[in-house]
């Protein structure tokens, strides 16, 4: 496995007020992995994430996404992320071909390349018929392999994945994570939250975060030694039941 | 008697354009805890709002409690609680007011039914005087469920009251409902997620607007056709794509660490011929064993269907 | 009952405890009135007049000494002839001009009375009425204290005779909050209900809707006559404008307009399905032709019929010509019965159609 670091996180931390919400976490992500950061509500996984997008400043720490410092250079963190949530990816009254235009010229591409990557896409995800149909009429696990596939339109060093598959159904779940699994092959960095314990499984490497620090951090047959347990959702349940903190 | 019937409702929205419920049946018995299983967009919620009488269905019939949806719905929304797929809840009401105003929605008081929720309640007491927009997820749920029983209905419909709620509040969450069952209250209940199916009485799943199966999560598994296997080797990636190339697979998806697959023809033969492929394609450690199926193994087999 | 008090204190709580919105609420009226009594004051105290005195005599003297003395205005000079008064006020810089006659001497010490004429440039129909109102108190305040006689004073307005167009902004300031708390408030926090999906729980509830209205109408019906309180105190104190009528017929009319923009403010809930729609619904849907059709801004006999006849339809324009009957002219119920129905048969139907409305199920 090729160990090129492309995120470096060194003890970083996020106050509010009196509150810490991250708590000196540290890792590294190498390039091409599937990353899962699992943890229960309110352990810090949002706010964790947003430091690493750019969009919120860390209290202390460093961190260094594709080589950028999440201090000072966040506009060109930005150039090299892709990001995808469950609640918001895709404008629903533009088709699909018009959001793909729209995102590709907000990450720079030429029209060529719009053009070839549009055809490419849509063909991929068999949507070929559905280029001019507004996004909202679509069902929710093909907007959901839209919305992944546009996420990484521009070919970024790091896609970052907020719970993509919450409520898709079990097929189209799956064919999401073939997708995701495309990515990484690519030599695209896959960094994804998740709710459902056996797409755990799917991750190269899994971090379990518990109020707000990182609990355990290593593959999931590992971890599954690690705390003797025969599935990852045994390994979640006995590090987040040990929580205190209850709150988002 | 039984708590809900449903014959044959159907539903369309923007003129006949979608259809989200075709031609839906099933009953439910008093005192039963029924799972909807099904993804985002196949129906579930459609259904809940025409069993909660706040919508009204192209056609079919429907009764609650023995009462009929359509013309009842004074009575029915008397004798049920419903909790909405989003939480809702007043973000800007503490705990305690939240629950007060709902208690008072019904002409009842908190004290009064303290006793059914009190299991529950005790779980956010500490926090009664915090705004319930600054709960985190699992506690917002707690408290949704709270002010759906403080009226102690007869009939409960919560519609996802799991979505986006982490592993331990699921788990916390469906053994209150387990002891709101032992109280004889009847509970029809919606999730995405298949692994909450077998913690149902009964289930149904159901899938663009029509039902794929109704069973027990136990008769769901037993109906699965065939055999199920699971397969491992040390590069489960290039795996995947070797399998699609495999002759005689019925399907093959990924399930955990593991991949699931079926035959078309099952035999002793199919499982040499599978084991020679994947040696020659140069695959080590292989791992090849049967297995139960479970209920999202049943789902995709009859959405593949 | 107990059930109606639970539900008003929760709206209560839901409006104290958005403080910016509440902000916007009472500091709308306060913003308003300032503004435009601040402008007016300053121009008034500013003001200057000239003085024509035909009588040259000791009381004229007099007057036009006390009206020097005044603040609010400033003698510009004295002329000697109607002309000049004329010349003076198409120079612009006059406001006001002060006549007393030839006879004047000779009228109050035979007849016991006399006349003043104040003339006023009413391009400015505001500054024009406040000035005259000034300098009538300033002669009948000198005329109580020292004579035996009464002077009469005749007002003429020039330029714009019948004060079209304006009367008062404050029976308009009035119309407006009255709209804006009511109509937007109530069909935002109604609305807001379906964008949060309380609304869901509440209709499958056992609660009566018409409660759930009521219980939607009262905190709004109480915070608007807070407004209306606090627009009559600081028009009386700050801008001198008093209400000459009574105070009691004052609000009940508002009251009864309150619940008209209540039912407009419950019809548009009916048809929008997030805040924002509601918002602008009522701010161009209704505070445009408040605005517009009233009167207060632009003189509605000025306008073509039809817009004149579109805006009967307007409650506010309704509303405003009571409001200004009862402030301004003081007349009582007699005098404004005629609108005070059509308001109320508005209400009546608007009430009847947004109740049946009401929507019991989604969608």
């Amino acid at each position: 496995m090729q160990k090129d670091i492309v995120i470096q996180v060194n003890n970083l931390t996020k106050c509010f007020g009196d509150f810490t919400a991250v708590d000196t976490i540290s890792f590294e992500v190498y390039r091409g992995e599937v990353f899962g950061f699992l943890g229960a509500n309110g352990a810090g996984k949002t706010t964790a994430m947003r430091m690493l997008c750019g969009l919120s400043t860390p209290t202390s720490g460093e961190a260094a996404i594709a080589g950028y410092d999440v201090y000072r250079q966040t506009e060109n963190i930005k150039k090299s992320i892709g990001y995808m949530s469950q609640k918001f990816s895709l404008y629903e009254d533009l088709t699909v071909a018009e959001n793909i235009k729209l995102f590709g010229g907000i990450y720079g591409l030429t029209n060529q390349e719009i053009k070839e990557k549009s055809a490419q896409l849509t063909g991929r995800l068999y949507m070929n018929d559905q280029r001019h149909k507004m996004v909202g009429s679509l069902p929710l696990g093909w907007k959901q392999k839209l919305a992944f596939s546009i996420a990484i339109i521009h070919q970024p060093k790091i896609v970052f994945l907020d719970e993509p598959t919450g409520g898709v159904d079990p097929v189209t779940r799956r064919q999401f994570w073939n997708l995701i699994y495309d990515a990484a092959a690519q030599g695209i960095t896959v960094f994804i939250t998740t709710h459902y314990m056996d797409e755990a499984e799917y991750c190269n490497r899994i971090s379990m975060m518990v109020d707000g620090k990182i609990k355990a951090l290593d593959s999931p047959s590992n971890l599954k030694r690690q705390f003797s347990s025969g599935s990852m959702y045994e390994v979640f349940l006995r590090l987040a039941r040990g929580a205190q903190r209850t709150s988002d | 008697m039984k708590s809900i019937v449903i014959e044959n409702i159907s539903k369309t929205y923007d003129q006949g354009e979608v259809k989200a419920l075709k031609g839906v049946s099933f009953k439910v018995g008093q005192g039963e805890l029924f799972g909807l299983i099904g993804p985002d967009g196949a129906g579930k919620t459609t259904l809940f709002r025409i069993l909660t009488t706040l919508l009204l269905a192209d056609s079919g019939d429907a009764m609650v409690d023995g009462l009929e949806v359509m013309t009842a719905y004074k009575k029915i929304r008397r004798r049920i609680g419903y909790m909405p797929g989003r939480f809702s809840l007043y973000q800007d009401l503490s705990v305690e007011e939240n629950l007060n105003l709902f208690a008072s929605l019904s002409g009842t008081s908190v004290a009064e039914n303290y006793d059914l929720i009190r299991d529950i309640y005790v779980h956010i007491e500490p926090f009664k005087k915090r705004r319930a927009g600054q709960l985190s997820g699992g506690m917002k749920q707690k408290l949704a469920l709270c002010c759906a029983l403080i009226h102690r209905p007869r009939v409960l419909f919560l519609d996802e009251p799991t979505t986006g709620v982490d592993a331990v509040s699921r788990q916390e969450f469906w053994e209150m409902l387990k002891r709101l069952k032992e109280q004889g209250i009847t509970i029809l209940v919606s999730t995405p997620y298949m692994d909450e199916a077998t913690l149902c009485d009964r289930i149904a799943l159901i899938q663009s607007g029509e039902i794929l199966s109704i069973d027990t999560p136990q008769g769901i598994v037993e109906k699965y056709r065939g055999n199920l296997y699971a397969v491992k080797s040390t590069d489960i990636g290039r795996l995947i794509h070797d399998m699609q190339d495999a002759a005689n697979i019925r399907s093959c998806y990924a399930f955990g660490e593991f991949l699931h697959v079926s035959f078309e023809r099952d035999n002793a033969t199919a499982h040499q011929k599978l084991d020679k492929y994947l040696k020659d394609k140069g695959h080590s450690d292989v791992v090849f064993r049967q297995i139960t199926p479970g209920v999202e193994d049943c789902f995709i087999d009859l959405m593949n269907e | 009952m107990k059930q109606l008090a639970t539900f008003i204190r929760k709206e209560f709580y839901h409006m104290f405890r958005d403080r910016k919105t509440l902000l916007i609420l009472f500091g709308l009226p306060i913003a308003q009135i300032l503004l435009f009594g601040f402008a007016l004051t300053n121009e008034i105290k500013n003001s200057r007049i000239v003085v024509c005195d035909y009588a040259k005599c000791g009381i004229s003297r007099q007057l036009t000494e006390k009206f020097a003395a005044n603040n609010n205005f400033i003698v510009e000079e004295a002329l000697l002839s109607h002309h000049q008064i004329e010349d003076a006020f198409r120079s612009g810089r006059i406001k006001l001009a002060v006549v007393f006659p030839l006879d004047f001497e000779d009228d109050y010490q035979h007849l016991n009375q006399a006349h003043v004429q104040l003339i006023a440039d009413a391009t400015d129909p505001n500054t024009a009425n406040m000035l005259t109102a000034y300098a009538t108190n300033i002669i009948m305040e000198y005329q109580n204290l020292s004579l035996p006689y009464q002077i009469n004073t005749e007002t003429r307005m020039i330029y714009n005779p019948e004060l079209k167009g304006a009367i008062n902004f404050v029976p308009g300031v009035m119309a407006l909050v009255l709209m804006l708390v009511c109509v937007m408030m109530t069909s935002a926090s109604i609305v807001r209900e379906k964008e949060y999906g309380t609304m869901e729980v509440l209709l499958v509830s056992p609660l009566n809707p018409f409660m759930l209205i009521i219980s939607k109408a009262i905190p709004y019906l109480l915070l608007s006559l807070v407004n209306l309180i606090v627009i009559i105190l600081l028009s009386i104190t700050l801008l001198g404008v008093p209400v000459n009528g009574s105070l009691l017929l004052l609000f009940l009319i508002s009251i009864l307009f309150i619940i008209t923009a209540l039912s407009l403010g419950l019809l548009i809930s009916n048809v929008a399905q997030t805040q924002q729609t509601a918002i602008l619904v009522s701010l161009i849907g209704l505070m445009v032709p408040t605005i517009l059709f009233t009167g207060f801004t632009f003189p509605l006999e000025n306008m073509p019929v039809v817009l004149q006849w579109l805006a009967n339809i307007v409650p506010a324009k309704w509303y405003y010509t009571i409001v200004k009957s009862i402030m301004i002219k003081g007349l009582g119920f007699g005098a404004i019965w005629k609108e005070t129905l059509v308001l109320a048969v508005m209400t009546c139907l608007l009430l009847m159609i947004s109740f049946k409305k009401f929507k019991v199920r989604l969608e």
